[in-house]
């Protein structure tokens, strides 16, 4: 079966079909991590996006039920350059393929991604139409000049839970994934690392939230009470929260009114708050700053960050297409953390309130555990406020 | 962190000759060390008993020794260039990189260290201590740190008498079993047992053999897949994988004789970060302050169980491969860190505005092959065993592991285009088959049975003479995805073959 995925640019790349018979609009991002497709096709943030790897191998280890970052993939399409023929990994359920298919995802292989790639640096990200059913190369360019695109577009309210939810109050779905050690009879695909007691109370603002944010805070001590992204302040606080905590999500944060508006409460309010990714730029209009849209997005796990607190540099996982801008900030907020690649905002730390949050993604999955204690640092935060 | 000013001049150690295990790949490390501690302003002295080396030639060093890499003469060295310092009244202290010169320059390192020589002249190893070597490179030390970090090593255990050789045994609870006896000289009186029978023969004539009746008995990895990763760590304790690499070959056959893939391909992220987890682990706990190290993993395809294998504490042969195969200089930038740098305060070279704190990530396939001359070596046992027994390699990049595999198996200049369908001839011992011949499954069966040059080619022609993968897997343990590759390949040389006719 043959595929195209146009551009608004009119140009067209032409490959193989995979996945489900369907036509998809988005804007075509690319991601440069060589594992972890499976965590970023669930990925609540790619709403909205067509999604190349510029790794070209994919599909080789298949798709398994545990590394999921949330209830179903997201992407709208999906552009890889070879589909592995076969599924090779002791933990593996499915086939990419299968998978994409189950899900109603159309897939595009054997494009030149680099061609692709290459495109989008220079262009900077794209509006594309991927078919899988053949809809004619004409009709697929005008429809993807017609979308309008992300700009000004709430995705979060897409993909946030409709209902407040308590996240895995049995403890089932949220210990870390270890490997097996030494002789054990135990099933090493139930093999997992013990958590500790959840004692700290926090509400969770669910833009578009992975499970692993989820996962590492349970495995911190936190008890998570996950609301909808349009909850009031007055609303979150109800629940007698010690903190609380803004997710990821996709889209243009300057469409977030809503929740720049009640995380402006909360800032008042003078609860610790943490943010991730998109709640990091709601705190960035929060605190009176501006966000703008990256010429190609940050997409990939090996983005270098300079901790200017620290000295130190992680290497760390991110998904992020807009960013805040360091200039529109007032004085009672510090930039304490900068991409080494570009120079652009990737963490703030309020000076007078106990409010910090990172541009990237300290959950990874996928990526680099090199900042995982940032959750370390809410807990104590929180603690040291008594 | 800026470089260090009380550094006046840096004795690099090369690798001497060119040996079966040992070959150019230290020479381009060296000479990248040299070039990069003369751009730093530093006076670099060298020792290298091989003339024909690039860095031996007269511009990479402010002085060249040509003399033999011995405890003895690196001494000599020593005081002639600390005599020369005091004279010309150098301000600074003279040091010595031992890690870029392979086993050699670490070993004549660690010499002069145990007999007091470094101490007495006020000589500073840097990039690694000597401690930290010790720690890299005796086996019994290095397993007892993994254990003590909580990561997995092979099971095993010491027995005196045959009942002890049992026990141990039955705790690991399957065969094969390595036995290693205690002190022998090269580990004569040891073996693999495949089944109870053979291995208490082996473990009573180790008993036997050993001058203090002790045997190791050690769980078997064979057949389990074969991991390294490219570590780097400054002196901030920032650390980086510059390369993640996946042996074709199981567990069994030495690293420098596997064809090896990079990046890893068979990995989830969840399992690809444990490693890279575990790599920061090893490289902190063993404390190799700065500059690269590798470190090698296996892992049961059943269960995912991760083992670590060992360490090197240096810039090894796997390094120049990463380097070339992520555009990374490894050994350039570990000489920098050396000397006091960070990470971020590199420069990366291939964007040439971003520092050098990162991790590369590649949109290709790298595929390396052994190169072998057993037909030079009639005497030699072709058989690939943990011992080192290549001469050299190739290396090649492609967007796909086929096309990066053939362009490998052509560089290899054995006269092949690739995996076969070139129409030259195969020669197997004495006989000799037309190039699309369908080869005797024995043959074929045995061939892939027992490593060797040739399995690659050998996987081909069981394809063609209708052998199942999982057939072939079970012979060879090679995993499921490459040899899935390889009958694409093969699919695709009869699909051609076909349009020709």
């Amino acid at each position: 079966m043959n595929a195209i995925l146009a551009l608004e640019d009119g140009s067209v790349f032409r490959g193989r079909a995979f996945g489900a018979k369907a036509t998809a609009v988005g804007e075509v991002c690319f991601n440069t991590s060589m594992t972890g497709y499976q965590e970023i096709l669930t990925d609540p943030s790619y709403k909205g996006q067509i999604v190349t790897m510029t790794y070209p191998l994919i599909g080789n280890y298949g798709v398994n039920r545990v590394d999921v970052e949330s209830w179903r993939p997201h992407v709208s399409g999906f552009v890889i350059r070879e589909l592995s023929p076969v599924v090779s990994n002791w933990r593996s359920d499915q086939s990419l393929e299968g998978y994409l298919s189950d899900n109603g995802i159309p897939g595009i292989q054997g494009v030149d991604t680099r061609a692709l790639t290459k495109k989008l640096r220079v262009r900077g990200a794209l509006n594309g139409v991927l078919s899988t059913e053949g809809l004619s190369e004409a009709q697929a360019v005008r429809q993807a000049k017609e979308w309008p695109g992300l700009v000004g577009v709430d995705y979060a309210n897409e993909v946030t839970h409709r209902e407040p939810f308590v996240w895995d109050p049995n403890d089932e779905q949220s210990a870390a994934f270890d490997l097996n050690k030494g002789l054990t009879s135990q099933n090493p695909r139930d093999y997992r690392k013990a958590l500790p007691v959840a004692d700290i109370p926090i509400v969770a603002f669910d833009f578009g939230m992975k499970y692993n944010i989820l996962r590492c805070l349970r495995q911190r001590g936190f008890r998570t009470q996950v609301v909808p992204a349009a909850t009031s302040a007055a609303d979150a606080l109800k629940y007698k929260p010690a903190g609380i905590f803004l997710s990821n999500g996709p889209g243009d944060p300057a469409a977030l009114h809503y929740a720049v508006r009640t995380v402006y409460d909360l800032v008042q309010s003078g609860i610790p708050i943490f943010g991730i990714c998109l709640g990091h730029q709601i705190l960035g209009q929060a605190f009176g700053g501006t966000t703008f849209k990256l010429k190609f997005g940050h997409r990939g796990a090996n983005q270098p960050v300079k901790d200017f607190e620290t000295g130190r540099v992680e290497i760390t996982a991110q998904n992020h297409g807009f960013a805040v801008d360091a200039d529109s900030l007032p004085s009672d907020v510090t930039v304490n953390r900068i991409n080494l690649n570009d120079g652009t905002v990737e963490g703030l730390r309020h000076k007078n309130k106990p409010i910090f949050c990172v541009q990237y993604h300290p959950e990874a999955s996928p990526g680099p555990h090199d900042s995982t204690p940032l959750f370390n640092e809410f807990r104590q935060m929180i603690m040291a406020r008594g | 962190m800026p470089k260090r000013t009380d550094i006046h001049s840096v004795l690099i150690i090369g690798a001497g000759p060119i040996i079966i295990g040992q070959a150019c790949e230290f020479d381009y490390s060296g000479t990248q060390a040299c070039k990069a501690l003369r751009e730093e302003g530093y006076r670099v002295v060298l020792v290298n008993s091989n003339p024909a080396t690039i860095m031996t030639d007269p511009e990479f060093a402010d002085r060249t020794y040509i003399e033999p890499i011995t405890p003895g003469c690196v001494e000599k060295i020593i005081i002639r260039e600390l005599n020369e310092m005091k004279r010309t009244s150098a301000q600074g202290k003279l040091v010595l990189l031992p890690t870029l010169g392979g086993q050699t320059a670490l070993n004549t390192a660690m010499s002069l260290h145990k007999s007091g020589v470094l101490e007495k002249y006020g000589v500073e190893m840097i990039g690694a201590t000597a401690e930290a070597i010790h720690r890299g490179e005796d086996r019994e030390a290095f397993k007892q740190l993994m254990l003590q970090i909580g990561l997995d090593v092979p099971i095993s255990g010491t027995a005196h008498t045959l009942e002890e050789a049992r026990a141990v045994a039955d705790r690991i609870g399957r065969f094969p079993l390595i036995i290693r006896p205690a002190f022998t000289l090269g580990g004569t009186g040891g073996g693999i047992g495949y089944n109870r029978e053979e291995f208490e023969e082996i473990a009573r004539r180790g008993i036997d053999l050993s001058p203090v009746s002790e045997i190791l008995v050690e769980e078997s990895l064979l057949g389990w897949k074969e991991f390294e990763m490219e570590v780097m760590r400054d002196r901030t304790d920032n650390c980086v994988i510059i390369c993640s690499i996946e042996n074709f070959d199981p567990m069994g056959v030495h690293t420098g004789d596997s064809i090896t893939v990079a990046p890893i391909q068979t990995l989830t992220d969840k399992e690809y970060q444990i490693m890279r987890d575990a790599s920061f682990a090893v490289i902190r706990a063993v404390g190799v302050e700065t500059g690269g190290s590798n470190i090698q993993f296996g892992m049961d395809p059943e269960t995912g169980r991760m083992v670590i294998i060992e360490m090197n504490p240096r810039v090894s042969r796997s390094s120049a491969l990463a380097s070339k195969a992520t555009g990374f200089p490894i050994a350039k930038i570990a000489a920098k860190l050396a000397v006091g740098y960070r990470l971020d305060e590199i420069r990366n070279d291939i964007t040439r505005v971003t520092p050098a704190s990162f991790e590369p990530t590649i949109d290709y396939v790298v595929t390396k092959i052994p190169r072998f001359a057993f037909e030079k070596f009639p005497q030699a046992d072709p058989t690939l065993t943990t011992m080192m027994k290549s001469v050299g390699e190739a290396m090649a990049i492609g967007r796909t592991f086929k096309e990066s595999l053939q362009k490998c198996l052509r560089s290899l200049e054995i006269g092949r285009s690739g995996l076969g369908g070139d129409g030259k001839p195969w020669r197997i011992g004495t006989e000799v088959y037309g190039d699309r011949d369908i080869l005797p499954k024995d043959l074929i069966a045995r061939r892939l049975s027992v490593p060797n040059a040739d399995r690659i080619f050998f996987i081909r022609h069981a394809l063609r003479a209708e052998f199942t993968l999982e057939e072939i897997y079970q012979l060879t343990k090679i995993d499921r995805w490459f040899l899935t590759q390889i009958a694409e390949i093969v699919t695709f040389e009869e699909e051609l073959a076909a349009t020709r006719n």
